[in-house]
């Protein structure tokens, strides 16, 4: 708890700089421009009014540091934000991080979710096969993320591995700070039983990703 | 001329959907449509009359001359930034600042512009339908975008960059394309910032540097696009992305928007225009 504290300050602390300019636009002028570009998605030619959309406009501290940095942060930036990421994974209160595996294939598969023509009651999907190839036999694997076959495999199905995949997936910036993977845990898009699902299909040995 | 096109294009549609046919069973909807692709070529090949985009390229020039509005004129004296009445070469020199509305514009927000000021006419339905629904068979917008578009046709894309106000613009829009948002955390650069990349089987053009890449496919909007059998914009393009990246809906002709081509088309810069081009 003091830690989260601790490097929440600290973040806070070298992201002062940030609010001052984003790419060369003062980020006052670049916020007004979103502010007043953007509408609510069901009235159409007003301002978000809900607090969903409405918070989406504003950047917040990690994605405003990112994008300045062009995705680079220096080594003390990148340094606190490994911290404060790794703070923010929540793991489950029973300490089992293997969930169903063939679950976990339903839920990489599914883009759906947070989308303005998305169902708001329906849980959202991870998406996971629009960057990675996973199961071999799924052939629509995008290339944005490294292929993730045979992922437990080679990593001895280890409880070490278990552990730091379940938090890579809850917030990718543990590893690796201004990633592009999405934190599905943190920004609260997957739950704590669909991250075990996902851990289950990469570390599993009954998964398909280790056969 | 137009009767030609219109025959060409319906052949080619009927091609089009026992090609389809064909082509289905375990197929993703993904590779019919780049089946779909091929074969729009290979007939546009043997017949250029045959592209489909063609028939709202004519819509389109029809409505540029219709006398319409409060004041019951044609569009054909708006100025689209080379002087009143001047198409030619126009799009390709967009977004460009324009003095009678202090405000950067691109050719669809200019087009409604001129329809307001020019003609009188009442221009929130137009916006509000700015992006045709399927069946429809296309919007007001989308004809005249890609007749006024078309008048570039075979022109290099030449990003006008003087003025102060364009200047900005193109500042805020490249800002605006590295600007990560949204629960995803996306920005455009996530997804248009590597060569070669896929988002599933969907190749992405690396928009975060000028090369071919941007010139390509920033120079061929509007485009007929297979999987939807309709013309799209570039403003609905962005509209899109924007979805995609889990943020609201971004306003039709929005100062985002503007920024966000003017940017683009810098990336693009030298790009030769071909519209209405064919896209999955
Ligand atoms: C928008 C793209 C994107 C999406 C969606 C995405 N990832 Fe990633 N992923 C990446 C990138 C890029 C990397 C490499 C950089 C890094 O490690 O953060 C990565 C890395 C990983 C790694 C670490 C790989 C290694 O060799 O260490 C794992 C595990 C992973 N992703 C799992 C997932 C899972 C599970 C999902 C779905 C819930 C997912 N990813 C969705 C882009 C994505
Ligand atoms: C989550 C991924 C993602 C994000 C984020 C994204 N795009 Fe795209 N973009 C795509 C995909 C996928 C396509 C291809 C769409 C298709 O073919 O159906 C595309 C297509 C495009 C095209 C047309 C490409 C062509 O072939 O003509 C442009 C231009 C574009 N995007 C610009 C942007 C801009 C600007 C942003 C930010 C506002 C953005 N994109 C954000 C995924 C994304």
């Amino acid at each position: 708890m003091k830690t989260t504290i601790i490097s929440a300050a600290l973040l806070s602390l070298a992201l002062t700089s940030v609010q001052a300019t984003a790419g060369g636009v003062p980020a006052e002028k670049l916020q007004k421009i979103i502010n007043s570009s953007f509408k609510d998605p069901d009235k159409s030619t007003e301002a978000p009014a809900t607090p969903t959309w409405a918070s989406r406009l504003t950047p917040d501290t990690v994605q405003q540091a990112c994008s300045e940095a062009r995705n680079h942060p220096d080594k003390d930036l990148a340094a606190d934000m490994e911290k404060a990421a790794a703070a923010s994974v929540k793991y489950p209160e029973d300490g089992k991080l293997l969930g169903d595996w063939k679950n976990g294939e339903k839920i990489a598969q599914n883009g759906k979710g947070l989308r303005f023509n998305d169902k708001v009651d329906e849980p959202s999907g991870g998406n996971c096969y629009a960057c990675h190839q996973i199961d071999k036999k799924e052939l629509a694997f995008g290339t944005i993320g490294p292929p993730l076959t045979e992922y437990g495999k080679n990593r001895d199905f280890s409880e070490e591995a278990i552990k730091a995949t379940y938090a890579k997936i809850y917030n990718s910036h543990t590893v690796v700070p201004c990633s592009h993977m999405p934190r599905f845990g943190t920004m609260g898009i997957l739950t704590i039983d669909q991250i075990k699902d996902l851990t289950a299909l990469l570390m599993d040995k009954e998964s398909p990703v280790n056969k | 001329m137009k009767m030609r096109r219109l025959i060409g294009a319906l052949i080619l549609g009927i091609a089009l959907s026992a090609g389809l046919a064909a082509v289905s069973g375990p197929a993703t909807a993904q590779e019919d449509a780049s089946k779909g692709i091929e074969q729009y070529r290979k007939m546009m090949a043997e017949d250029p009359f045959a592209n489909p985009g063609l028939l709202y390229v004519d819509s389109g020039e029809a409505l540029w001359k219709e006398k319409r509005g409060t004041n019951n004129v044609s569009l054909e004296a708006c100025d689209m930034g080379k002087g009143p009445g001047v198409l030619e070469g126009a799009m390709a020199e967009m977004p460009r600042y324009f003095a009678d509305a202090d405000k950067v514009m691109d050719v669809e927000s200019r087009i409604l512009w001129c329809m307001e000021k020019l003609q009188g006419l009442d221009t929130g339905p137009v916006k509000k339908k700015a992006f045709s629904k399927s069946g429809e068979g296309g919007s007001e917008m989308e004809f005249l975008a890609s007749y006024v578009s078309s008048m570039s046709n075979g022109m290099p894309l030449k990003p006008q960059l003087s003025h102060p106000k364009e200047k900005e613009a193109y500042a805020l829009g490249e800002a605006l394309f590295f600007l990560r948002a949204g629960p995803f955390d996306f920005s455009c650069e996530s997804c248009h910032g590597t060569p070669g990349s896929r988002i599933r089987l969907q190749d992405l053009p690396d928009l975060s540097k000028p090369g071919v890449d941007a010139q390509k496919t920033i120079a061929t909007w509007p485009a007929y696009r297979v999987s939807t059998e309709s013309v799209k914009t570039m403003q609905h393009r962005m509209s899109d992305c924007y979805r995609q990246m889990r943020m609201p809906k971004v306003g039709f002709g929005s100062d985002a928007v503007t920024a966000l081509i003017t940017y683009l088309m810098k990336q693009a810069e030298g790009g030769e225009v071909q519209v209405p081009a064919l896209k999955r």
